[in-house]
């Protein structure tokens, strides 16, 4: 049973390129395979992105499956404080989201065969 | 055509301006390339752009890749050189041909058919358009682009790759272009190569794929990558090469002896970069689905994108427009201590307070502490405080005086701050024009692409 509750760095499952679309950033998640592609499917959701991200004030997250390539494309809005030539930040844009979402702690996939 | 063309090989060796200045020329000549790609336009590159053409009618081209070309030029003299296709041009296509041309001339290639791709700058466009009425709306705001129109300083429509195809058609060697959609500088060979259709949605839509992985130079061949730990040579890292078949297929690979990697992992990661929805990744030529790409390990370092679907784009063009929006600069310094964060942070308030009392209330500021999570503020929190982090204070504000005087406010730290502030030694911040982007869309019909193909000698005296 003590199994479930361990977690696991979302970098362990998959890796991740980020970057701008003016004030949008975009982070596509490529899961190292099927099955950890099915399970951030159910556990790498819209919700626990944008929860993940609230800090930086940012609006609706949405999520685009792309099962052949194992891959979700999360779309962020208004995540770089007015976008590349306007924003103060030092990443203006949001080239390290990436790196800070594959920080991520979700549900440790459950080994094949392992009793639950 | 009798028999299938054999695959068109398209390198890019740029993926924009600032990039490694050997990479296109290791590229060009180990190569094999009949094509060499040079990408050159981020958003922000059209503001600096135009901040350098609006000080100089001569300038808004990228200087980059005028010297490339003499670099280039024994290669090319020799016959052994690729084929090039770039939006060097950026907002001044005609002053970057002159310049190329009086190169190539001057290096004994004045023969050389020269393409020249232009009618993507609208700005001259803009105040007849408001006038009539033409919807120019900011994309993400909704706002009407009248808010800013007395600011504008460039306004570019992305244009496709036919005028490209049309231009290498006419024989041109070399093509310049302003801004076009970073895919069409691909697909603009291979459809010209191919003689293919304009509405083979699914072959317009491979070739644009494979442009769309190549687009950022080494982000598809081991740059970014997450096991950059176990990579063979970065340093010497291969700029991608796209094979395009007939069919639209690709292979993406790299020059044989490079560094860096090519696998399914790297394209997949590239493919998902800088996208919203990717079963519509719109460009002007085409929607493509990148969704229905299908890779595979097809050799060392080889990588194939079978499948792509593609569909016809909409009726309307993507603009993208710069405006001025006063004036910014940054400053830094190093912070040391058991409490650095804490005094990194006072220092920060106490410059932004110092520009108040001297009478400017900045219409904005930012205080961030570098090593102390602020560059992804909020997201990832160390338990463990640094002994050292990096301040960083940022401004902008619509009057120059402001920000001078905040430029002036960050050496007085050093003796009437916290104490361990150091590194002031890299000197005074100086004002910069700030701008702002504005995306709108305009109706194909409005555009019009002109394509003129001469000889690199005619461009001189043009």
């Amino acid at each position: 049973m003590g199994k479930r509750e361990d977690r696991v760095r979302l970098g362990e499952l998959a890796h991740a390129r980020s970057g701008d679309k003016g004030n949008r950033a975009n982070v596509g998640v490529v899961a190292n395979d099927a099955a950890c592609y099915n399970w951030l499917r159910v556990h790498l959701t819209e919700t626990v992105v944008a929860d993940y991200f609230r800090s930086l004030g940012i609006g609706a997250v949405r999520r685009y499956a792309m099962p052949n390539l194992h891959a979700f494309n999360f779309v962020i809005d208004d995540a770089l404080a007015g976008g590349a030539s306007r924003s103060l930040r030092l990443d203006t844009q949001g080239k390290a989201l990436a790196t800070a979402l594959l920080e991520l702690q979700i549900p440790a996939p459950i080994a094949e065969g392992e009793p639950s | 055509m009798t028999t299938p063309a054999r695959p068109i090989r398209i390198g890019n060796g740029a993926g924009f301006w600032g990039d490694n200045l050997d990479a296109p020329f290791l590229l060009a000549r180990d190569g094999g390339l009949d094509v060499l790609t040079l990408e050159y336009l981020a958003e922000l590159t059209m503001a600096i752009l135009a901040h350098l053409r609006s000080k100089d009618a001569k300038a808004g081209f990228i200087t980059d890749f005028p010297e490339l070309l003499e670099r280039l030029a024994p290669l090319m003299r020799e016959g052994g050189g690729p084929s090039i296709v770039t939006n060097a041009g950026g907002l001044n296509p005609s002053a970057c041909s002159a310049r190329c041309a009086m190169i190539m001339t001057g290096a004994g290639l004045g023969n050389w058919p020269v393409g020249v791709v232009s009618g993507d700058d609208l700005l001259a466009w803009i105040p007849a358009w408001i006038g009539e009425g033409v919807d120019l709306a900011h994309f993400e705001t909704g706002e009407p682009i009248a808010t800013v129109a007395d600011r504008l300083v460039s306004a570019n429509v992305y244009l496709g790759a036919q005028p490209i195809a049309e231009a290498i058609v006419g024989g041109a060697r070399v093509v310049i272009t302003g801004r076009v959609a970073d895919a069409s500088l691909t697909l603009g060979p291979a459809a010209a190569h191919f003689g293919w259709n304009w509405h083979d949605w699914d072959r317009l839509a491979g070739a644009s794929a494979a442009g769309h992985v190549i687009e950022c130079g080494a982000q598809a061949t081991g740059g970014l990558w997450h096991d950059w730990a176990n990579l063979t040579d970065l340093a010497g890292v291969g700029y991608p090469i796209a094979e395009v078949a007939d069919d639209g297929s690709s292979i993406i690979t790299k020059p044989a002896d490079s560094g860096g990697l090519v696998s399914i992992g790297t394209v997949a990661e590239q493919l998902v970069y800088e996208i919203d929805d990717p079963t519509r990744y719109k460009t002007p030529d085409v929607d493509v689905d990148l969704a229905s790409i299908q890779l595979a390990d097809v050799g060392p370092d080889r990588v194939s994108l079978r499948g792509t679907k593609g569909q016809a784009p909409g009726p309307r063009l993507k603009l993208s427009a710069v405006y001025r929006d006063g004036w910014t600069a940054s400053g830094l310094v190093a912070v040391v201590g058991r409490d650095a964060v804490a005094k990194a942070r006072a220092a920060g308030r106490i410059v932004i307070e110092r520009v108040k009392r001297a009478g400017f209330d900045l219409a904005d500021s930012l205080v961030e502490v570098i090593g102390a999570g602020d560059v992804v503020p909020g997201v990832v929190i160390s338990e463990r405080m640094p002994f050292e982090v990096v301040l960083r204070v940022t401004v902008r504000d619509p009057r120059r005086a402001a920000v001078e005087r905040f430029c002036r406010e960050i050496a007085p730290l050093v003796t009437s701050g916290p104490p361990g502030i150091a590194g002031y030694a890299s000197g005074r911040p100086s004002p910069r024009p700030a701008f702002g982007y504005w995306p709108a869309l305009v109706p194909r019909e409005l555009v019009a692409s002109e394509v003129r193909v001469r000889s690199a000698r005619e461009w001189t005296s043009v």
